[in-house]
């Protein structure tokens, strides 16, 4: 097999399965337990400071 | 003092360094940009040699507010100003070209004010001037607030604003001139682009110093779309233009890639300026200034992280859609088309997340023209999102592709999306960064709203019928196996189209003067006269109590 062959392989296998588990673990996340505590949190955060910063 | 020496010294090494690359030129366009470099230079050493205090006088001029606040926010002001008049610069430039296509005349018969010179000055202008100022500005001022920390090195972040905008005169004289890559959206050569690569770098070193010092534990959505496309963008420059150039003091280079690998690095590159640039750089505007507009926050925090991570994952293969039928191999064509249709539902999950926001105040988008603008802004960003893939699936791409769909498709999302979005962050930012009560005049936004939404909707349905027409008239042949209609038939088939689009655009153009006036008089703190856009009604005659009324109305 050629090197063209074998990366070409390796990447719609072993890597394609990878990229799928990386962005399902980022995607799933914020829906960890306890978490929507923390994104509530950072949706209010940029209302924090009335006339921004002062 | 010393420093101010060493400061004109460099400044002076740079002028002769720019006036001997001019002399040595190959060719005179590259003299003449050296000759821009030099001028620059120039100004540069002039400011730091004379006495007056400039930066004290340029406050006087813009009426920057004394602020010595939490925020730096000089260079955030000289962005909005630099979106508004590159923004009409490219609006402009866009009116004359379609008034071009409808009426060949008026290509002046003069090499520099042809259609194909003046093309990429407007595609440039819109989006690297208007949608690059607006990214910039709006990323400093968004970075700052969602990390409550002052701006990491003020000094670099004017450098990244001056060194821009000579990144951008750089680029439209070179266009006008018929210095060209031929590669579009990247059109600008091999010494502009290594310009734009150390502005650019500067830029990520502001904007990322600026969160690690923030003193807020989160790092708000917002930011990892900005950081998303500041990234992505510095990746997708370098390697669409590795180029040689044929001569150190010439303006030409050839390409490091051929064929139809420099074609797809080409539509790697310009697939994903629209999904780095265009989408996920606003997409940040959206996640800041929607909510703050609505005064409420964004409608689920957690959509928002999984339509950032399906953008980052998807939008960077979908490219080859824009090379089916050509000599791309079939499998990189249909992996195109299939991740730009997966894209659909991000994108969808994205408009959605946006307009929920206004769940429980939806009647902000009767009161308030600015959220009027942001609801139609997203609104096109969901149009465009589907006809996008819709137009990538290879049978319809057979139809639509070369055709003036494609130009509809562009301008509903540039127009609708990208410019709808870019003016209500403006009208958003200019009274809070002047430190004005309130914008010059509310019912101005109101019209500029529905100028600029009738301008777009001349402008996409004249396209889309443009589009369909062409490409039924050039796949149509007859019973003799010949095709029916010549290329000129098209062409003067088309004209009535031509005529509703320009007219589009001169609505939109429209639209972007009240901008224009609107802005510059809040700038001055002037407040216009004007009834509020909308108030309950009151009557004084049903004001009083029941006792107190004639006596037909008792019992």
């Amino acid at each position: 097999m050629s090197l063209y062959d074998t990366l070409r392989h390796f990447a719609d296998s072993y890597a394609l399965l990878f990229m799928f588990g990386v962005f399902f673990v980022l995607c799933a996340w914020p829906f960890r337990p306890g978490a929507k505590r923390h994104s509530d949190d950072a949706a209010h955060m940029i209302f924090k400071d009335e006339n921004d910063g002062e | 003092m010393e420093s101010v020496l060493s400061r004109a010294g460099i400044w002076f090494v740079l002028v002769i360094a720019a006036f001997l690359a001019m002399a040595a030129a190959q060719d005179s366009g590259f003299a003449i940009h050296m000759g821009i470099i030099m001028a620059a230079a120039l100004i540069g050493l002039w400011f730091t040699i004379s006495k007056p205090d400039y930066s004290a006088i340029a406050r006087g001029i813009l009426r920057v507010p004394a602020d010595e606040s939490l925020y730096y926010d000089d260079v955030v002001r000289w962005g909005v100003i630099a979106t508004v008049f590159w923004g009409m610069a490219g609006f402009l430039a866009g009116l004359f070209i379609a008034l071009q296509l409808a009426y060949p005349v008026l290509n002046l018969g003069f090499e520099y004010t042809t259609f194909g010179r003046l093309r990429p000055l407007h595609t440039s202008a819109v989006i690297f001037a208007f949608g690059g100022n607006a990214l910039i500005a709006t990323s400093f001022y968004v970075v700052q607030r969602t990390c409550r920390a002052r701006l990491a090195f003020p000094g670099l972040a004017r450098f990244v604003f001056w060194g821009y905008q000579l990144f951008i005169v750089l680029a439209a004289t070179g266009y006008l001139l018929g210095i060209t890559q031929g590669r579009e959206y990247a059109e600008p050569e091999w010494y502009v682009d290594l310009w734009l690569t150390i502005v650019w770098v500067v830029y990520a070193a502001v904007f990322i110093g600026t969160i690690v010092k923030r003193s807020e534990p989160h790092i708000y959505v917002a930011n990892w779309f900005y950081l998303a496309f500041i990234l992505t963008i510095a990746m997708l420059h370098i390697v669409n233009n590795l180029a040689l150039p044929v001569s150190l003091v010439g303006s030409k280079s050839y390409s490091a890639f051929a064929g139809v690998q420099d074609a797809l690095t080409q539509w790697w590159y310009g697939h994903n300026a629209v999904g780095f640039f265009l989408t996920a750089g606003f997409l940040a505007m959206m996640y800041y200034f929607v909510p703050k507009q609505a005064e409420r926050p964004i409608y689920s925090y957690r959509l928002s992280i999984i339509h950032f991570w399906s953008l980052i994952f998807l939008y960077i293969w979908a490219g080859p859609h824009h090379l089916h039928y050509t000599a791309l191999p079939d499998w990189a064509q249909t992996l195109g088309m299939v991740f730009s249709i997966m894209l659909w539902m991000p994108s969808w999950g994205g408009m959605i997340n946006g307009l929920m926001t206004l769940n429980g105040a939806w009647d902000k988008i009767r009161t308030d023209p600015i959220i009027r603008m942001f609801v139609m802004s997203l609104a096109f960003y969901g149009m465009s999102t589907f006809e996008g893939p819709m137009m990538s699936i290879k049978s319809v791409n057979s139809l639509s592709h070369y055709t003036d769909w494609t130009i509809g498709h562009v301008h509903s999302g540039a127009l609708g999306w990208n410019g709808m979005i870019t003016f209500g962050a403006i009208y958003f930012l200019t009274p809070r960064l002047w430190k004005r009560s309130r914008l010059y005049s509310l019912r101005m936004v109101n019209w500029h709203f529905w100028l600029a939404t009738i301008g777009i909707v001349f402008y996409a349905s004249s396209m889309w019928v443009a589009g369909i027409t062409q490409g039924l008239m050039w796949r149509e042949y007859g019973a003799d196996g010949y095709l029916v209609n010549s290329f000129v038939e098209t062409v003067a088939a088309l004209h009535p189209m031509y005529l509703m689009r320009a007219f589009g655009g001169l609505l939109y153009l429209s639209g972007a003067v009240l901008m224009v006036i609107n802005v510059w008089a809040t700038i001055l703190g002037k407040l216009r006269e004007e009834a509020p856009m909308s108030d309950a009604t009151y009557d004084p005659a049903a004001d009083r109590p029941l006792a107190g009324r004639p006596a037909e109305q008792g019992a």
